[in-house]
């Protein structure tokens, strides 16, 4: 299956896939008419650490839902909002009451409070949009983040 | 035949783990509520107005159709055969098992207290009856005594204190939620509950009821219009004890393997009515919370299909939210301690032998399940940047740790 890969060594650190992936989420047609002036909340993060790998280049690199083969935020999930479909990992924010276990429970931080904080979101792929592909490794200036199967 | 004792997290983990390797063949769930599967820690949610009955289904409403599911319901277990390899229901049917997985969850512990006979409105908090009941019989004059401070007693308190005039809570220990927190994390989320208007008597307990009023063994009395009790829970294992005859078959809990197989052929047990091993704590322990009990019942039903699933990652593990404020626990409080708080933020860590074995974060929920893979997976703690502690972050860890969890197909 298909899923989000980071190539560490090619960020830039820019925050684009954060802003595409804000984007996605709108609907809207364009950037600037959809964020300008909104704090955004993006499914994919960026870290920039206050580190410096082995060349002395500073450490940047995107991080979003691993989509793991055995998740346990849906496991742990204690409403059912959380599924697998297709392998991809879901969140019905409907059901979901906002009671943080999937937080407590993802070892790479990747499920986060919507923007009311009531309840949480997660990448989803962009399945949930209507781009149709995940638009932060669409959009990434360097292909440090891509959209491809590795088995 | 698969039969399953119950029809909670553990019953419908035991379900999915089944179909994982058996797509076909009967599975039969027993329970004695006469609900559709719900989520049990929902049922604060409901008085709050935050779901309601079809939303906290905690699987859709064709799950058992899907999955070839028999549910019999309300029905009552009254014992199991090993040797005839049936159960025996209050109807006095009994029905046949291939594999049986006990699932039954555990029941509202109730410690003798002089004259509770006496009150009239008195309640339980562990099931949707008990909450449908106690918001049938409060109204917005009514002054509500809660008798526990632990997760199902403030819970409630949350979920009522809106429709009510007054919430009370009483507990024997002098500071709350003491199974989770220590004294200073105890109080962060006291002073949060009273500023909404919740209000404690700690460190006593009821010397005897009359019927709407209690009298505190510190000499105070408290007038209440409906009563809950939230003491404790004690897990269901009764089925089982009946079976034991040489071999102990049941300490706390029902005492299972990580494959969650009981002393028993073909019997396996699973949720808060069994023991798992805990590997933060490195001891077999009851750990009644619902990821637990979900995973237990997942391996149990990929096991009883012939598969071979351990379930070797159990802890403890709470997220538990009131009026905003997020309290999140995993693991053991044991070892050094690592603290990281400010004002009503609170983040202490515990850390032994160069591993994390458990921690408490309140007002500071995000990315915790960063520390909580620390303990799952024993990383060691020098190979990890002490910064971890400030802040969760995947930067803390090497380039090629990152590497595999980010470029690679992850499996959990």
């Amino acid at each position: 299956m298909r899923r989000i890969y980071v190539n560490e060594e090619w960020c830039l650190g820019c925050h684009l896939c954060e802003y595409y992936c804000a984007f996605a989420q709108t609907g809207g047609a364009s950037m600037a008419l959809a964020l300008k002036d909104k704090q955004i909340n993006p499914r994919i993060h960026i870290e920039d650490a206050e580190k410096y790998d082995s060349k002395g280049a500073e450490v940047h690199f995107a991080v979003s839902c691993r989509h793991c083969v055995e998740p346990y935020c849906v496991k742990g999930c204690i409403t059912g909002a959380l599924s697998i479909k297709d392998g991809v990992i879901q969140i019905d924010q409907e059901k979901c009451i906002g009671c943080y276990t999937c937080v407590l429970s993802c070892p790479y931080g990747c499920v986060a409070p919507a923007d009311d904080g009531k309840v949480m979101q997660k990448c989803e792929l962009c399945l949930n949009t209507t781009s149709g592909e995940p638009q932060c490794a669409k959009n990434c200036p360097n292909a440090a983040i891509v959209y491809e199967d590795r088995g | 035949m698969y039969v399953i004792i119950g029809n909670s997290a553990a019953a419908i983990g035991a379900v999915e783990g089944i179909r994982q390797m058996d797509e076909s063949s009967q599975i039969v769930i027993v329970s004695d509520e006469p609900h559709h599967t719900y989520s049990r820690p929902l049922i604060s949610y409901l008085l709050l107005g935050k779901t309601n009955e079809q939303l906290m289904k905690y699987r859709p409403d064709t799950f058992y159709e899907n999955n070839n599911v028999t549910l019999l319901a309300p029905h009552r277990v009254t014992a199991i055969d090993p040797t005839e390899k049936t159960i025996s229901l209050s109807s006095e049917s009994k029905i046949n098992y291939d594999k049986l997985l006990v699932a039954a969850g555990s029941s509202p512990f109730v410690p003798p207290m002089t004259g509770l006979d006496t009150v009239e409105k008195k309640f339980s908090f562990m099931s949707l009856d008990d909450a449908r009941a106690l918001e049938r019989a409060v109204d917005d004059q009514s002054r509500v005594l809660i008798i526990g401070a632990g997760l199902i007693g403030l819970k409630c308190a949350e979920g009522i204190l809106g429709r009510v005039r007054s919430v009370a809570v009483v507990d024997l220990t002098d500071r709350i939620l003491s199974s989770i927190l220590d004294e200073k994390g105890a109080a962060i989320v006291r002073r949060h509950l009273e500023s909404k208007g919740v209000s404690f008597k700690l460190g006593t307990s009821v010397d005897n009821f009359e019927v709407n009023r209690a009298a505190l063994k510190n000499g105070e009395h408290v007038e209440f219009d409906a009563l809950v009790l939230a003491v404790g829970v004690k897990p269901n294992t009764g089925l089982v004890k009946a079976l034991e005859k040489d071999k102990p078959l049941v300490n706390r809990g029902i005492i299972t393997d990580t494959k969650m197989r009981t002393g028993i052929n073909d019997i396996f047990a699973a949720g808060d009515c069994a023991e798992s091993f805990d590997i933060s704590l490195e001891a077999n322990r009851v750990l009644a919370v619902l990821p637990n009990a979900y995973m237990q019942g997942e391996t149990a039903g990929i096991n009883m299909a012939g598969g071979n699933a351990e379930f070797n990652k159990a802890m403890p593990l709470n997220a538990i939210g009131f009026f905003g404020c997020h309290v999140l626990t995993a693991g053991s409080y044991v070892g050094d301690k690592i603290e990281r708080s400010e004002g009503e933020t609170y983040r202490l860590f515990f850390a032994q032998d160069n591993l994390l074995k458990g921690f408490m974060l309140i007002n500071s929920p995000n990315r915790a399940g960063i520390y909580t893979s620390l303990i799952r997976e024993k990383t060691p703690l020098d190979n990890i940047a002490q910064m971890i502690f400030d802040d969760p972050s995947l930067a803390a860890f090497s380039r090629a740790e990152r590497k595999s969890m980010l470029g690679v197909v992850r499996y959990a």
